[in-house]
């Protein structure tokens, strides 16, 4: 005999042999259609339900990405709530901030803002703060180390507010929409990704609610506490323009050029090499001209990395370049792109750039052409404060992936009108010139003395290979020499190295 | 390389392209009320920028205008390499352009410095281009406006240049008779670099020296169509070292794998080596 | 010198706009705006100040407003504008 009524006396002992309970059949099954329980889940809350739910204090840290540019709503939407909510004394460390955010200097002079961390600072923010609006300095770190300095818990984050195009109610959440409601799209959410994982508390903010399951998707519902439906997360517009645009300006063109020139004699240009580039016109541009040399000389890349821009797409979708690995979508079809080709990976910005983690792609990386404000006889790098002493940029992958490529490649005009791009001193330390090889000018190529083989290699191909002192020496002739800025005494800003330490400070400018 | 005379940011950065000659005009792209503006202008931009090696040229205004004598006064005093005149028809015309030019020249104690270049832009000035590239000691080269040509002509432009033939190899003819330049006209559609290349090919085949630009983009056209092909170069190359070895032997007689070599021929490589430099395949010191 | 208002110049990249107008007290008033105050402000001053002295225009208002502009443009647009205010011109007819 082996009956259910019969084996009751050994469940017994069984569960209590295991401290356990005996089940007393309570489960009840629901009928309703699951189609309409797609939609909901415990994790659905207003903005506020969420601030509240999330256990968050005054002190506390709160953090941001930056994936719609100039269209976001999500950092200024959620600070006025803390504000409203009476918050005071936050510590808000965003993936970036630019010109939008502008409304954050009320929120600082209120004190619901005391501290930030970031990438950027553009616009009136920006200036601002390099008057001195602030108490504590603005800490600075490049995304590399912004991701790293997030799974170190250096940087811990208390509640992360994540915007993004699409989630369904448990909080699978993308950058992108594959609903018919989508109302934004953004591509990669790589900046928002440690925040995701390391943040005590996230927030989901989306402007469309999908059914569930959203997937494949870039942030899993088991990082998520909460899914806040807003009216708009950004303006579709403002964060990624459809079509590509490419630069007519003839002095971007030429140095397109003679960026592709340096890249393709530089000795790394061989089967399988990998490549970044910015979103300027004369970087989009120089991928022009690498594309052509490259179907000329049957050479294909192994993958583009960073900020993956239309033009990359293209020469993915032509079989040219295998892969790509994207920590921010540039423009609309690259962001289509990361929705629909699985060979087109989103990436997390520590995997990305850091540099205590052993498999971040930057480690991988051959070639990087990058941008400047300032480059110094040194060749140091400034890419966050202009030569005003005016916070007007950000670091981004700057130093990461200068001192982790084979080959780091500035490329800068001279001058910027009257603006001297080559100088004898950065205004603020923010790439070593010991990790920069190349400087691109439209009045010659610099190569740094670490590198001679490559000052052979150029000059051997005809390139105009110039000593950067003679390009700064052009660059006072043309526009005499500059008077020194009206720095204060206040330090505005710190610069952290990508290795933890603190590199350079910004002081404040007085006028 | 065609240059707006108003444009202060253009101007500066003309240079770093690489034309062989910088043309900064005074004339037809600047507006009458900006004349004595853009002369200014043009004056200071001589006098200080550094543009290297390039041949500067300025387009001064017809003498016939208000603005023709001061234009010749401001690029003279300000060094310019060529004035260039629009617009010419005779030779008196360049008698009374050398006439200003030597004026100033004197005031300076520099006479003889300043070269003129003449546009040709209508029917008198083809019929008279002979007589206007003989004009002047000073005369460089002549070169075709073709605008204001067609207009007279009462044609217009298309894209194979028939209506041209006859005025481009009138002015070819006739620098070639002078021993001086001839420069072709301006191709202004920049978003058709096809047939700007077909035009390019076509005037190299005319034998012109050179072709006007409006924008930087189209150098690399004119030196990719300009520039000889390795084989020629080389060829040029071992010619002119048998001239040397000729003139180190203190010989008259050139001779290369045991043939004479004519004086066309010795000309022909000069003329390839000179390309070959000024469209960038090679450097003035491979030369040496 | 009598002087009339007088502009010379853009507001483009490069470039600079001189207004020259009466003075209303000796001496030349120069009031500048620029995108490089800052670092080239004094410069930018010095320039005006010379190129007016050459001229011999020694009582005016003057008001630039630079957008990065080099030197060689300044002295050209004031001088511009100094012919312009003056009715004087620096060639000869």
């Amino acid at each position: 005999m082996n009956t259910m009524e019969e084996r009751k006396e050994l469940i017994r002992a069984a569960a209590a042999k295991m401290g356990k309970l005996t089940y007393g059949g309570e489960t009840q099954k629901v009928d309703t259609p699951r189609m309409q329980l797609q939609r909901q889940s415990p994790k659905l809350a207003s903005l506020e339900e969420a601030i509240k739910g999330s256990g968050l204090c005054n002190g506390m840290t709160i953090s941001f990405h930056h994936h719609f540019r100039g269209g976001d709503k999500v950092i200024n939407m959620v600070v006025a709530k803390l504000s409203e909510m009476g918050y005071r004394n936050l510590h808000l460390a965003s993936s970036s901030l630019i010109d939008v955010h502008e409304p954050l200097i009320e929120h600082i002079k209120n004190g619901v803002i005391t501290k930030i961390s970031t990438s950027g600072l553009r616009g009136e923010l920006a200036k601002a703060i390099s008057h001195g609006l602030m108490e504590e300095p603005v800490v600075f770190r490049s995304h590399g180390a912004r991701g790293s300095a997030i799974a170190s818990g250096e940087l811990h984050i208390d509640v992360a507010f994540i915007g993004a195009s699409s989630a369904d109610a448990l909080g699978n959440a993308c950058g992108y929409s594959r609903s018919e409601n989508a109302k934004s799209i953004c591509g990669s959410l790589g900046y928002a990704l440690p925040d995701a994982q390391y943040a005590d508390k996230v927030v989901i903010l989306t402007d469309d609610i999908v059914d569930y399951p959203n997937t494949p998707c870039s942030i899993s519902e088991r990082y998520v506490d909460y899914v806040v439906e807003v009216e708009s997360v950004g303006d579709s517009s403002k964060i990624a323009s459809g079509a590509i645009r490419d630069t007519k300006n003839p002095r971007d063109i030429l140095l397109a050029e003679q960026a592709a020139k340096v890249i393709i004699n530089s000795g790394y240009f061989n089967d399988g090499f990998s490549i970044q580039t910015g979103s300027g016109g004369a970087s989009l541009a120089a991928v022009k001209f690498i594309r052509e040399s490259m179907i000329e000389r049957g050479i294909k890349a192994s993958f583009a990395l960073g900020g993956i821009t239309a033009h990359m797409v293209k020469m993915h979708e032509e079989g040219l370049i295998d892969r790509l690995i994207d920590v921010q979508s540039f423009d609309k079809v690259a962001a289509e792109s990361l929705k629909d080709d699985p060979k087109h990976q989103e990436v997390s910005s520590n995997e990305y750039a850091s540099a205590d983690e052993p498999g971040s792609a930057v480690h991988y990386l051959d070639i990087v052409i990058l941008s400047a404000l300032e480059v110094d006889t040194q060749f140091n790098v400034n890419v966050l404060v202009g030569s005003d002493g005016i916070i007007r940029g950000a670091i981004g992958g700057h130093p990461d992936t200068a001192a982790d490529s084979a080959l780091s490649i500035i490329v800068c005009p001279l001058l910027r009108g009257r603006i001297p791009c080559v100088v004898d001193e950065v205004t603020t330390l923010i790439t070593p010139g010991s990790t920069v090889d190349v400087v691109v000018t439209e009045y010659g190529i610099a190569v740094n003395p670490r590198r001679p083989e490559l000052a052979v290699r150029l000059a051997k191909a005809g390139l105009k290979v110039v000593d950067i002192h003679e390009l700064a020496q052009r660059a006072k002739r043309v526009i005499g020499d500059a008077a020194p800025l009206p720095f204060g005494n206040k330090v505005v800003g710190i610069v952290m190295n990508r290795d933890g330490s603190v590199m350079d400070v910004i002081k404040n400018i007085e006028e | 390389m065609f240059v707006p005379g108003n444009n202060p940011a253009m101007m500066q950065d003309a240079f770093i392209y690489g034309p062989d000659s910088i043309m900064l005009d005074l004339e037809d792209s600047v507006a009458m009320a900006e004349k004595d503006a853009a002369r200014l202008l043009v004056y200071n931009a001589l006098r200080t920028v550094d543009y290297g090696d390039t041949e500067m040229v300025v387009r001064i205004n017809p003498l016939s205008t208000p603005y023709g004598k001061k234009d010749v006064e401001a690029v003279v005093k300000a060094g310019v390499h060529v004035v260039r005149m629009p617009k010419t028809e005779t030779a008196e015309e360049v008698h009374e352009v050398e006439r200003e030019i030597e004026r100033v020249e004197a005031e300076l104690g520099c006479v003889g410095r300043t070269k003129i270049m003449a546009a040709i832009e209508s029917a008198l000035g083809v019929v008279n281009a002979y007589a206007i590239a003989t004009a002047s000691p000073r005369m460089m080269g002549i070169a075709l406006g073709a605008e204001d040509y067609c207009a007279n002509l009462k044609t217009q432009r298309s894209p194979e240049g028939m209506e041209l033939l006859l005025a481009r190899q009138t002015i070819v003819v006739a620098a070639r008779a002078a021993g001086i330049d001839a420069l072709d006209t301006v191709y202004s559609n920049l978003n058709d670099m096809e047939t700007f290349r077909k035009e390019v090919e076509l005037i190299k085949t005319l034998g012109f020296d050179g072709k006007s630009i409006i924008n930087p983009r189209q150098i690399q056209v004119v030196n990719e169509v300009f520039a000889p092909t390795a084989k020629a170069i080389e060829k040029a190359r071992a010619i002119i070292a048998a001239i040397k070895e000729a003139e180190a032997r203190g010989s008259g007689v050139v001779s290369l794998n045991g043939k004479m070599v004519d004086r066309p021929v010795v000309i022909r490589a000069q003329r390839t080596i000179d390309l070959a430099i000024a469209s960038g395949v090679i450097s003035k010191e491979d030369v040496l | 010198m009598e002087i009339k208002t007088a502009t010379a110049g853009t507001l483009e990249s490069g470039d600079v706009m001189v207004q020259i107008s009466p003075a209303e007290g000796e001496g030349l008033h120069i009031e500048l705006e620029s995108t490089v105050a800052l670092q080239f402000g004094e410069q930018i001053r010095q320039v005006a100040t010379e190129a007016l002295t050459d001229f011999g225009l020694t009582n005016a208002h003057v008001r630039l407003v630079d957008k990065g502009a080099l030197d060689c443009t300044i002295r050209a647009r004031v001088t511009a504008a100094a012919v312009r205010a003056t009715g004087k011109d620096v060639w000869k007819d």
